[in-house]
């Protein structure tokens, strides 16, 4: 029994087909149930008061006049006088009134005044001179620095070097050891000086340059070098359910809480900090959350503020969810992404040297680096990263993060490159694979079937369409991985006498297909049909579940529930087997009846061989192996193909996508119906992210300009083009076990596209989106200068 | 909503947006006081409601509803908080996304943008109402079958909109579906599936 596997394929009634989700009707009835349609009996309404500045000091906040106002319930300040606040739309104040429209009647007349200090909102090329000197590290530069994964010397060196602003004790550095910060920095750090951190300081934190192999020699010695300028602008989540959370004490200890969450297992410890509770004490639910895309882990503090609020009115429930302006302010957005390459191959087309200074914003935190260069590991190379500090609502983790980032800086390159070698680069890629790692081979697959299903051969041409008229077409592609190992995801699974099956499992179903997975692994395992299994997720008093991020959900929750399964399958043999006149192991579980493999005649429909169960019910808790082991039913590390098929009216800057192709491998494809739904979708965002989105910040108010949605455009129906996915299934694929595949389809689309359109047009567009305005500015330059 | 600009309100009891915005500014120099004031409109006299609760009655899915609202109130959280009709959902809340559309007199609107006092005396059909008992209809079952939906969230939108769309193109083509879908908004990406629905043609709105 320590041994599990997934069945062979010729016995996987389920596993592998294609299979409509399990919550279809629920949802397209409208009557699924998410945590914005929680509206018991006396519930309140929730609303907040922002600061409207991108950088300013709370001075006063008088909120008399609402605390008097008919209606209002509760007023909170959520952040109190004396408070620095680092962008617009962070919270102030929370109100609870009987309704929406009291609650922002009370809102407005609270009077809060600022003291608005300077702000910095642009993500622009950071100068050549900036300097390096920010003086002592304060806590948040120490811990940017430990994230951007800044080399331990030179941590080490610059602690040395500037002393601290803080004073980290023994705690902290225990805590930061524990999570992996070097104990020679530690050390470094034990060892600071303190000093006062500097009043003004620079919002630019360069990384080290890191160096590898000789590329100085290695650029000399080229046969062909490019050079160019590449990069996506921030964008938001833009979920459809905005974040938000609905609070209630049934008693004086106990909470319970309704939250739009990808991480409902990890709410409570979350919630119960903050207001001093036992986390035992809180309930946290969610049946359907309308979108997540790595935006929703922390119950954030209007969450929070829901707790405070409907304890201050007594335990009734108050709800927050967030208005779409504040969704888009707030509530999530992707690091952009920009870099200044130089990129060089020798005569045969072996990529051998790679340059790159890269810079981005996140936010206040500065931003992750992206993994440059992408998915090949070129010998030489020379690259820094600068993150930049703006006054804007912190970066979250966005599908894949820094991965599309880096997939438009380096596919991009390629690209280019190939083009001035006259590769097609389709050839050019093929060529340099074994720079790929362990990928190569799933590349090596991936790559003809997505040219056939573009039908590249026939339809690419060499960089610039020479047709007559406005409307140029081209083509493009780009790779990607990600790694994605199942999380840890314990399950009970029950076998009652009558033949009935329960699973319960504290995980979400963000519209990927979870509780269909779980339920084909399920029935797969026991020989039953789907709807004799009843799921139930989606409560914290279930086993506790992952957090639904870097695609580790599938592999997680198929795994445990296949161990639970096959647990549960063999230990009902074993009551079984007498009756049947064989041994436990000579048993199989097919077409809802256990039966002797050798002698199908010998067999109990599943109802009665459940009755020898006894009269109590049996459970099974299934658990995956602990991450220091190697994993058996989950894997990591796929790759995935995409191609684009692109048409742009050079006369007006307006770019259609006529095609997309996707090749894709995530190990065993559990419902290849639903998988291919979320390629699809990543197709789409991709197209979205590609074409459209952008989050566009005043440099003079230092507030969002289009938080809505129709100036935060979205795909539409109309702009998605003809689509064909392609997933990796049988031999080669299969045996490496369930992988999942939120993140990694969405990472190509926007690389893909931009080497569609210079293919098309014959210049490069430098920066995602690519608007009109970035398409005609680089029709206008030839493409040597930056749009930004 | 589309406006028709032959359509004059027909009685006193709801204010046409346009009608609205004149009465806000002919407001200031009026006293504020509660019940019905009728003031000039656009050329006819029509009541002033609130700005406190007024009754409110609604035909939704047939049935007459009725609840104490202020007049600002719009009809798709008159819908949701009132009736806890909640299939259609407030996401962008001002007349972009689709996802809270509904039918009023057989024809699509987006109840974001429609006050609940105005929507007095229409006939109001939610996804709630499309189907009738446990039963999906053909285009819902189609949504499930071409896997239409993902998270859900635009979903019940979509399937009022897509029902509505078929009744008024039976046979669509790719360029009907692009047009006339294209009021709605997914963040999923699930539209390769909606279009496989429209063309798929699933007829009739009853179960």
């Amino acid at each position: 029994m320590s041994e599990y596997k997934w069945p062979d394929p010729a016995t996987r009634p389920l596993l592998g087909k294609r299979i409509s989700r399990v919550d279809g009707p629920v949802k397209a009835s409208g009557r699924a149930k998410y945590t914005y349609d929680y509206n018991p009996n006396g519930l309140l309404a929730g609303k907040i008061l922002r600061c409207p500045h991108a950088h300013a000091r709370i001075v006063s906040i008088d909120s008399s006049a609402a605390e008097k106002m008919a209606g209002v319930k509760a007023v909170k300040v959520l952040q109190p006088p004396g408070t620095e606040i680092f962008w617009a739309g962070d919270e102030v104040v929370g109100v609870a009134a009987v309704d929406e429209s009291t609650a922002e009647d009370a809102i407005r007349a609270i009077n809060v005044q600022y003291e608005v200090l300077p702000h910095f909102v642009s993500d622009a090329e950071p100068p050549t001179n900036i300097g390096a000197n920010n003086g002592p590290i304060s806590r948040d530069d120490f811990e940017d620095m430990e994230d951007n994964q800044v080399p331990d010397e030179q941590v080490i060196a610059s602690i040395k070097a500037n002393g601290i602003s803080f004073k980290p004790d023994d705690k902290y550095l225990k805590d930061a050891q524990a999570s992996g910060v070097d104990p020679k920095v530690v050390a470094a750090l034990r060892a600071a000086k303190y000093a006062e951190a500097k009043t003004s300081r620079s919002p630019y934190k360069k990384t080290a340059v890191q160096k590898q192999g000789d590329p100085d020699k290695a650029f000399t010695s080229a046969a062909a070098v490019s050079e160019g300028l590449y990069g996506a602008s921030c964008i938001t989540h833009c979920c459809l359910e905005t974040h938000g959370m609905a609070s209630e004490w049934p008693s004086d200890k106990d909470l319970v809480v309704h939250v739009s969450t990808q991480n409902l297992s990890g709410i409570a410890p979350q919630v119960s900090e903050p207001l001093g509770i036992p986390a035992g004490n809180i309930q946290v639910l969610q049946q359907y959350i309308g979108g997540g895309f790595g935006s929703k882990f922390s119950p954030d503090r209007w969450g929070i503020a829901t707790a405070q609020l409907s304890k201050a009115a007594g335990g009734k429930p108050v709800k927050i969810m967030l208005e779409r302006d504040s969704e888009q302010k707030v509530a999530g957005m992707r690091p952009s992404g920009f870099a200044r390459v130089k990129i060089a191959a020798d005569k045969d087309g072996k990529l051998v040297a790679w340059e790159s200074r890269s810079w981005g914003t996140g936010g206040v935190g500065g931003g992750g680096t992206p993994p440059l260069p992408y998915i090949f590991e070129i010998p030489n190379q020379r690259k820094q990263h600068i993150a930049i500090s703006t006054n804007q609502g912190s970066a979250r983790a966005w599908r894949a993060p820094n991965h599309p980032q880096a997939a438009v800086i380096t596919m991009t390159a390629i690209e280019d490159l190939a083009t001035k070698m006259n590769m097609d680069p389709v050839d050019f890629i093929t060529g340099n694979l074994e720079l790929t790692g362990p990928r190569e081979k799933i590349y090596r697959d991936e790559l003809p079937i997505a040219a056939e299903l573009m039908d590249w051969k026939k339809i690419w041409h060499s960089r610039g369409d020479k047709s007559p008229g406005p409307i140029k077409r081209g083509l493009g592609l780009s790779l990607h991985t990600w790694g994605g190992r199942g999380h840890n995801s314990d399950c009970d699974l029950t076998i009652h006498p009558d033949g009935s099956v329960e699973i319960k499992m504290a995980t979400q179903d963000l519209g990927t297909g979870c509780r269909t997975i779980i339920m084909i692994v399920a029935a797969d395992t026991l020989g039953i049909p789907l709807d004799n299994i009843k799921l139930l997720i989606g409560d914290s008093r279930y086993p506790v579940s992952g957090a639904s991020g870097g695609s580790t959900t599938s592999g997680g929750v198929t795994s445990s529930t296949r161990r639970a399964a096959v647990d549960a399958r063999d230990q009902l043999f074993a009551k079984v087997a007498p009756a049947l006149k064989a041994q436990p192991e000579e048993l199989e579980a097919v077409n809802a009846a256990v039966r002797v493999k050798s002698d199908p005649s010998r067999s109990l429909r599943w109802k009665e061989a459940c009755a020898k169960i006894g009269a109590m019910p049996m459970t099974i808790r299934g658990k995956n192996p602990d991450k220091s082991k190697p994993p058996d039913l989950t894997n990591s590390g796929v790759g995935g193909v995409q191609m684009a098929d692109v048409s742009v009216d050079t006369e007006t800057g307006i770019v259609r996508v006529n095609k997309m192709v996707a090749v894709q491998d995530c190990g065993l494809v559990v419902d290849v119906k639903t998988a291919e739904s979320q390629v699809l979708g990543a197709l789409i965002m991709g197209i979205s992210y590609a074409l459209y989105e952008e989050k566009i910040l005043d440099p003079v108010s230092g507030r969002m300009l289009n938080p809505n949605m129709e100036f935060y455009r979205l795909a539409g129906i109309a702009d998605i083009g003809e689509m064909k996915v392609h997933m990796m299934t049988g031999k080669g694929y299969d045996e490496r076990g369930v992988i999942g595949l939120a993140e990694p389809p969405v990472v190509s689309p926007g690389a893909a596209i931009s080497n569609a359109v210079a293919n098309a047009i014959g210049v490069r567009v430098p920066f995602l989106p690519l608007t009109p305005a970035r398409v005609l500015e680089a029709l206008e330059n030839g493409g040597t200068h930056a749009a930004v | 909503m589309k406006d028709d600009p032959t359509h004059k309100p027909e009685n006193s009891s709801g204010v046409s947006r346009r009608d609205f915005m004149k009465i806000s500014g002919v407001g200031v120099a009026l006293p504020l006081v509660l019940g019905p004031k009728v003031v000039e409109a656009a050329g006819q006299e029509v009541a002033v409601h609130g700005p406190g609760k007024v009754p409110i009655a609604l035909t939704v899915n047939g049935k007459k509803l009725t609840a104490q609202l202020e007049p600002r109130v719009t009809l798709l959280d008159a819908l949701r908080d009132n009736f806890d009709l909640t299939g259609a959902k407030r996401v962008c809340d001002r007349g972009v996304c689709g996802a809270c559309t509904v039918l009023m007199d057989g024809k699509t609107v987006y109840a974001c943008a429609v006050l609940a006092i105005d929507a007095q005396g229409k006939n109001i059909t939610t996804i709630e109402g499309l189907a009738e008992g446990d039963e999906l209809t053909p285009v819902m079952q189609a949504f499930v079958a071409h896997d239409a939906q993902q998270c859900g969230f635009c979903t019940p939108g979509f399937i009022v909109a897509t029902t509505h769309f078929l009744e008024q193109h039976p046979n669509p083509t790719a360029e009907d579906i692009r047009r006339g879908l294209s009021g709605n908004y997914c963040r999923c990406g699930t539209y390769n599936g909606i279009r496989a629905v429209a063309l798929a043609k699933p007829e009739g709105r009853a179960s």
